[in-house]
């Protein structure tokens, strides 16, 4: 078998290439088209994010919609027109006359959630046991509370419109790929290796030093930071941000993607926002269709959910480990390119 | 006055969570599942209530109780029991999902809007004594709450199945090995979590005047910073988990103040992150949660 960095390198290029793919083949479709497309591309952020932490540390969270909320709020504050700020919240003059380009507002969002991820991370990784996973909950309703209450900065219950449309297909996709190159460059780094090995016991990683709570805490941090640039990256492509753009539907939505495909590999995440997507997007055309058929006003609102929620329940029964498992693509082909040289070997002998 | 008032407010409170805890704690004493779908329970008692609006009063409290406790079973035989050996993340989402699945599984069948629905009304109504108005389901849940809490310390300390869950939430392979079935005390825990997620409902019910798909979500979160606090798989813990959080919850609606009070749940919540880092494993952590090699 290659080394894992090999297979981690193979990983990235056969995902990033087959959601250039998507991307490209996007172009040519329909408007619609292209932005299920787009939207799919922001979900491999986040979930792709949330997989750095919940498939190196072993814990489920769901918290991570927070760090998108704090990261889309914050881009919003710098990028909503001066006239719509000025309508909407009430800072200091100095403040709201801050303004940045989209990229730049995004990589402070970024940076700014990475910080809030440290300071709120720092007693939940210590926790054992379920408790984190309780924990991060208690910092999603903290972050939703917040949001729809703190009019001065968020503009409360009341939604921003207006945000610049600045996330394309194009743009999308090179965050897809930052993320991936990310998560698998973490997850074959040592640390990677060493929060893995807290997973599986905290007894044995502990009695060879690892310091658990500062792996887990690294982890929760960069993976904080890449659901920050999906919210940021949501919000633009939305072009409004309200305090329920997200929370328990986004929780739901991305664990489910991620669950499904797998949550030990990165390509169990990309996998999983790409079934997800199409599943919903054809029970969406679904529900069109029974309305039109049955002249039914009333379509059935939730047969999606209800969809979704079976697919993952199914899931987890019968294939608990998602599509993927732990295996990531690069490993796979690498297996399989061994076992090809194998058979070639025999046959010569 | 004014204090005495929120005292009774903060029991009563105190008392509903409590409850709400234990039922989340029972389930993970048993199998160290943490149940999201216990806010369905509510839901399914509520909307029994709903449904059977216009029959007595005695029959609609029945109807409530068996819905969730037979939902409660069938939840545990078709989703839990082929998983039960999974891994606690495992069990989490699937709870999750679950959850998710019957809360829209509801917005089907009755829709996304909250529904109108009159149970005991006469209980809104409140007793005076001088200054002080309670109302008189305050007064019924907080003598229910003692009655219910009373039943299962003599359940769970006099009866043998309640002994036998004891032991299995202490440790389950050993209870296993003196003769305790597994199915019978995970199915056990179920039927009473379920009853308890029907009292809550039936509370939900008389106190708002609604149902709703996800009028169990909010309560359920508190159950879990409930238990937490009290400490992971004690019984006890989760009761006085319950308790100090409603306590706290009515003492921060009193005394934060009025502009601040809109972020009462945020306070609560973070007050519960500040209080993880002073006792991380909880109030009462079992001596025997502890692992080992």
């Amino acid at each position: 078998m290659k080394p894992p960095s090999e297979a981690a390198f193979t990983t990235t290029a056969v995902l990033i290439g087959a959601l250039t793919l998507l991307a490209l083949g996007a172009a040519f479709a329909t408007p619609y088209l292209q932005r299920v497309v787009t939207e799919a591309l922001i979900y491999v952020v986040m979930v792709v994010g949330l997989q750095v932490f919940v498939g190196n540390s072993g814990i489920v969270s769901f918290g991570h919609v927070s760090f998108m909320v704090i990261g889309a709020y914050v881009s919003a504050l710098f990028t909503l027109p001066i006239e719509k700020k000025l309508e909407l919240l009430s800072l200091p003059n100095s403040v709201l006359q801050l303004h940045a380009p989209t990229p730049l507002a995004a990589a402070v969002a970024a940076a700014a959630t990475g910080l809030f991820a440290l300071l709120a991370g720092l007693p939940i990784v210590r926790l054992r046991g379920v408790a984190p996973s309780m924990a991060l909950f208690a910092l999603l309703v903290i972050s939703h509370v917040g949001a729809q209450n703190w009019k001065a900065v968020t503009g409360g219950r009341q939604a921003m419109v207006g945000l610049p449309l600045a996330t394309t297909p194009w743009t999308a996709l090179g965050c897809a790929a930052v993320a991936i190159i990310a998560a698998a460059v973490y997850q074959a780094s040592r640390r990677g290796a060493l929060l893995r090995c807290a997973r599986e016991s905290e007894v044995a990683a502990e009695s060879i030093g690892i310091n658990i709570a500062a792996e887990r805490l690294f982890a929760l941090v960069l993976s904080a930071m890449l659901c920050a640039l999906g919210g940021v990256l949501f919000a633009h492509f939305l072009g409004t941000l309200g305090p329920n753009t997200f929370y328990l539907d986004t929780t739901f939505l991305t664990l489910a993607m991620l669950v499904v495909g797998g949550m030990r590999s990165v390509s169990g995440a990309v996998t999983g926002v790409l079934v997800l997507s199409a599943a919903s997007e054809t029970f969406r055309y679904l529900e069109q269709g029974i309305t039109v058929f049955g002249r039914d006003l009333e379509a059935p609102n939730g047969l999606q959910e209800v969809a979704l929620a079976l697919i993952m329940l199914t899931i987890l029964i019968l294939r608990p480990a998602g599509i993927c498992g732990a295996t990531e693509v690069g490993t796979l082909l690498s297996r399989l390119h061994k076992g090809r040289r194998d058979t070639a070997a025999q046959t010569r002998s | 006055m004014n204090s005495l008032q929120t005292l009774v407010d903060a029991v009563n409170l105190g008392a509903v969570y409590a409850l709400a805890a234990i039922g989340v704690g029972v389930i993970f004493g048993v199998m160290r599942l943490i149940n999201f779908a216990h806010g369905e329970l509510i839901s399914a008692a509520a909307f029994t209530a709903y449904l059977l609006e216009g029959q007595p009063v005695w029959m609609r409290v029945a109807g409530a109780l068996t819905a969730s406790f037979v939902m409660a079973l069938l939840m545990e035989r078709i989703a839990f029991r082929s998983i039960r050996k999974a891994s606690a993340a495992t069990l989490l989402i699937t709870s999750f999902a679950l959850s998710y699945l019957l809360q829209h599984l509801i917005v089907l069948v009755f829709g996304a809007r909250p529904l109108g629905v009159s149970l005991l009304p006469q209980l809104s109504e409140s007793v005076r004594a001088g200054e002080l108005r309670i109302p008189w389901l305050e007064l019924a849940t907080i003598s229910s709450t003692a009655l219910i809490l009373g039943a299962l310390l003599l359940f769970f300390h006099r009866s043998r199945l309640g002994v036998a869950m004891r032991a299995a939430a202490e440790d389950f392979t050993m209870a296993r090995l003196v003769g305790v079935r597994s199915d019978r005390i995970i199915a056990a825990g179920f039927g009473i979590s379920g009853l308890l997620a029907a009292c809550i409902g039936l509370y939900l019910v008389i106190q708002s005047g609604t149902v709703s798909y996800r009028m169990g979500v909010d309560i359920v979160l508190v159950a879990f910073v409930a238990t937490v606090v009290g400490g992971m798989g004690s019984l006890g813990g989760a009761a006085l988990g319950g308790f100090l959080v409603g306590v706290t919850s009515i003492a921060l609606q009193a005394f934060l103040p009025e502009s601040w009070r809109p972020y009462r749940d945020a306070f609560l919540f973070g007050l519960f992150l500040a209080f993880l880092i002073l006792r991380p494993g909880g109030l009462m952590q079992p001596r025997h949660r502890r692992e080992w090699v």
